[in-house]
């Protein structure tokens, strides 16, 4: 099958399949809030999985994205046409910083994305008179189920939440599974094994990395734009390095060389703090813990590795 | 003119610190070409058992040097349990298990102690001399004269013992050193234990004038990166330069531009760096090898 148009199946089946077996709003809002870490986790695979390069900072992309439909709105801009400037925002702002550091090799990206995480947190935390400071701020009220309503579909305002991020999350899978294969993608996946190979075949490496790194911090403020309307309120923490660290766990737990793994890391490390409440007090040390084993013991992650296992389940089946 | 004296002193017994972090970062990266993103919690291990410690009543002189054992065997650790296994990684997983190492750590110490934000009295107390108009605490000097020692022996230490010349040696050429019988692993293992320990102790020494907590690691780390990449990658002097004016330069953004920015200062060093001299003041400009 065309992995596109599988990749799309199969997101629309795990949306569905959430909302048919879901029993409360209770349900349907963790759904939620994993469609949209599996948005922002998506474009860490275009990065890391794709590329190879890692971001510490992805959080300020993310918050960019937040606090856009925060701001904005209060200037007259309508929240659909302020997501879109937040994304814009963070897709610029990455393609200025990247475009010195990814001639670099290396660790260099890991270095500045963390320092631009922490920059953009700072001055979100400082400029009160801007961003409402430590406290946060409220985000204007936005409901889908008036969308839903329009097309004569009635529901709670969870369920269309779930509906909408769902929605959002499989555009963003399919459109990452498209680079993936497209020219474009099979470039990045070059520059993945060797910058050098990848140079000489005509791959513009730095500017194949910076395309990347752009598309990845666009995917982290759409899912910020998404997690600030669902939540109606907006705090600095979206921007703080530990919401950084939880989007590579996922992506590295899941597996960064696919989507699928996005899609896993999130469903796991989303829905583990709600089933096992120690894991919310231990979050450091769970998500510390999770990065260093995955990292030792199964590299790619837990997709490709159970698809390594079916693999050889089904060729030892065959020569028996 | 004495408020300048004040920021530079300031900035000199900040950038002390930041010179020791900046140093170990140095020598793990030349021994094992791992960028050590746990280096900042090397810091806080030892800041936070010292505090610890000194509370539970322990005196200072024993309370200090069992401090920086617990950092460096917490060193010693991370690279038997998470870096020795993970083999020959690629470098995006050695980056990815240096974080997770971080934030592990992180969590276990707010466990074992919790997360307040902890001092303790300074070595020769909390009274402030008088100098030159400006005020230093003694403490500072502490500071200041604690990396000089360290500086100075790790340097006889590398440059005339058996065991620091297998470090560099290792650093220089890991296969060659082990085609001429040097013990890499063990210079490995020495690496991350040195490099823990002085980051332990310059959370030792640190803690009564910054204080410490347990999730003050990653900007020590960011601040020891800057200083690193400022001075050059791979030079020991570049650290020591390195670290210094990253101090200096942020207790000047403290005192003239603005405190609520001080910590952004490390950044713009950073990408200014990596903009205009990427090979930074003392590393050597490198031509890659395929």
């Amino acid at each position: 099958m065309n992995p596109t148009l599988k990749a799309l199946l199969i997101t629309l089946a795990l949306v569905v399949a959430g909302a048919l077996i879901f029993p409360s709003s209770y349900y349907f809002r963790v759904g939620s809030l994993i469609w949209i870490n599996t948005i922002s986790v998506t474009g860490i695979v275009v990065l890391l999985g794709y590329v190879g390069l890692v971001s510490l900072g992805h959080a300020g992309f993310f918050a960019i994205g937040a606090y856009a439909v925060a701001v904005l709105p209060g200037y007259g801009v309508p929240s659909g046409a302020a997501l879109f400037v937040g994304a814009a925002a963070a897709g610029l702002l990455a393609m200025v910083i990247g475009r010195p550091i990814l001639r670099l090799s290396g660790y260099y990206l890991a270095i500045a994305t963390l320092g631009l995480g922490m920059l953009i947190w700072m001055v979100l935390t400082k400029e009160s008179w801007l961003t409402g400071g430590p406290d946060g701020m409220v985000v204007a009220g936005f409901n889908p189920r008036h969308w839903f309503a329009l097309v004569g579909i009635k529901m709670k305002s969870t369920e269309a939440w779930y509906w909408l991020t769902g929605l959002v999350a499989t555009i963003g899978v399919v459109l990452a599974v498209n680079l993936g294969n497209s020219p474009w993608g099979r470039a990045l996946r070059a520059v993945h094994d060797s910058d050098v190979a990848a140079s000489s075949l005509g791959v513009d490496v730095a500017r194949a990395k910076v395309v990347a790194f752009a598309i990845s911090a666009v995917y982290a403020a759409v899912a910020g734009s998404l997690l600030a309307l669902a939540n109606g309120y907006i705090t600095p923490d979206t921007a703080g390095f530990m919401h950084s660290v939880e989007m590579v766990t996922m992506a590295v737990l899941g597996g960064a060389t696919t989507v699928y793994g996005a899609i896993v890391g999130s469903l796991i490390l989303t829905a583990l703090p709600q089933v096992l409440t120690f894991v919310a007090e231990y979050e450091h040390i769970v998500l510390g813990g999770v990065m260093v084993a995955t990292m030792v013991a199964m590299r790619r992650g837990l997709v490709p590795a159970l698809g390594d296992l079916a693999h050889r389940l089904a060729m030892r089946g065959r020569s028996k | 003119m004495s408020e300048l004296l004040q920021f530079v002193l300031s900035g000199v017994t900040v950038g002390a610190i930041y010179a020791a972090v900046a140093l170990g970062f140095t020598l793990i990266y030349n021994a094992s070409g791992v960028v050590n993103f746990a280096q900042g919690e090397f810091v806080v291990i030892g800041g936070m058992t010292a505090a610890a410690l000194i509370a539970l009543g322990v005196p200072v002189i024993i309370a200090a040097p069992l401090a920086v054992i617990a950092g460096t065997l917490v060193g010693i650790a991370l690279y038997r349990l998470a870096i020795k296994p993970a083999g020959k990684a690629p470098l995006v997983s050695l980056v990815i298990i240096t974080i997770g190492a971080s934030i592990f750590l992180r969590g276990v110490m707010q466990v074992v102690f919790d997360k307040q934000i902890h001092r303790y009295e300074g070595f020769s107390g909390d009274d402030a001399l008088r100098f030159l108009g400006a005020t230093l605490l003694p403490q500072s000097l502490w500071i200041i004269g604690g990396s000089f020692v360290v500086f100075a022996a790790l340097a006889w230490f590398i440059g005339h013992t058996h065991a620091g010349r297998g470090i560099r040696a290792t650093a220089s050429n890991r296969f060659a050193a082990v085609l001429v019988g040097i013990n890499t692993g063990r210079a490995m293992n020495l690496s991350f234990a040195l490099s823990a320990g002085i980051g332990a102790l310059a959370g030792v020494l640190a803690t009564p004038v910054t204080f410490t907590s347990y999730d003050a690691g990653v900007l020590m780390a960011l601040k020891g990166f800057s200083a690193t990449m400022l001075g050059g990658v791979g030079s020991p002097a570049g650290a020591l330069v390195g670290g210094f004016a990253i101090g200096l330069i942020e207790a000047m953004t403290a005192g003239y531009i603005s405190s609520d920015y001080k910590d952004a200062a490390a950044f713009i060093v950073i990408l200014l760096v990596l903009f205009v001299m990427p090979q930074g003041l003392f590393g050597r400009r490198t031509t890659e090898r395929v």
